[in-house]
């Protein structure tokens, strides 16, 4: 394996959807690349980075009207 | 991920809100509604329609919660309800996200062939000398606040629409592959093509921020 096909294997691989003998030729290929291990910490850092994003918020108008909506349900 | 504070089981949650719960209600609807707006916008067109498809999707929780079964959790069931939403709006503002095949600019290699040795060179496919990755250290608070967040943010804004939805489901709204594949009906094998599409170039305009706009070719010096 070299470095341009691990590139793109590296959501499967942080997946864990590839069959074995593929698996193992990435972790060979990782144990002798500096460079794709590189890329591949780079990856999860970069999928971390987008969970930790907080969201925008809901307008305060929209946000009391659904508390509104929520309070007026009619509860038997 | 989970969000900034520990939410009850959903158990507790759907039991409060069918209760009518407000203090509950409002937990949700704080907690969820920043990743539903992201989410919808990779759907509609503007940003006031993918606030009206959060707070559409909302008007239908609070009616519908009683009959909420329990098969998926609540923030599933919520998110299914939305994308339901907000594809609907999408497709009345033709701004349809189909997922039944990849479009030929989503496949191809998702990093530059200059970087690495050419075919028929020795190591053909390996990195060239000062074009691999250099190793970056972002510090979590510029994460949460700073110039990382704004630029992580405007780089998902500015992601092609299918791949914003896949790496919104996955990396924000923090959904598995399968359930990715279920809420859009879309085959493993292609969610995992947008998604490793949307990361490689999230994570090359990290890069680029990080090393200057020349990437890693600017500086041989390693960090």
């Amino acid at each position: 394996m070299n470095c341009a096909e691990f590139v793109e294997l590296v959501t499967e691989f942080l997946d864990g959807a590839m069959g074995e003998p593929t698996e193992l030729r990435c972790l060979v290929h990782l144990a002798r690349c500096e460079g794709c291990e590189t890329y591949l910490d780079q990856f999860r850092q970069t999928s971390a980075a987008v969970g930790a994003l907080p969201g925008p918020n809901l307008p305060p108008a929209v946000r009391d009207q659904l508390l509104g909506a929520f309070r007026g349900l009619p509860r038997d | 991920m989970a969000g900034p504070r520990e939410l009850p089981s959903d158990e507790v949650l759907v039991q409060r809100l069918r209760a009518g719960d407000e203090e509950t209600f409002a937990l949700v609807l704080d907690s969820w509604s920043g990743g539903m707006l992201r989410l919808a916008m990779s759907f509609v067109s503007t940003k006031d329609s993918a606030e009206e498809a959060v707070q559409d999707t909302w008007l239908a929780v609070i009616r519908g919660i009683d009959n909420f079964e329990g098969r998926a959790s609540l923030k599933t069931w919520v998110y299914r309800i939305l994308v339901n939403t907000a594809k609907a709006r999408g497709t009345k503002e033709s701004r349809t996200v189909p997922f039944a095949s990849l479009l030929p600019e989503e496949e191809g290699p998702t990093v530059d062939a200059e970087r690495f040795r050419a075919p028929g060179e020795q190591y053909a496919g390996h990195w060239v000398a000062g074009q691999e990755p250099r190793p970056w250290h972002i510090p979590e608070d510029h994460v949460l606040r700073g110039e990382v967040r704004e630029l992580i943010a405007e780089a998902i804004d500015e992601l092609p629409p299918r791949l914003r939805t896949v790496v919104t489901l996955r990396d924000v709204a923090g959904y598995g592959s399968e359930e990715v594949c279920s809420l859009l009906e879309i085959s493993p094998g292609n969610q995992r093509v947008l998604l490793h599409r949307g990361r490689a170039l999230l994570r090359r305009k990290l890069e680029s921020y990080l090393f200057g706009a020349q990437g890693v070719a600017g500086g041989r010096g390693r960090a």
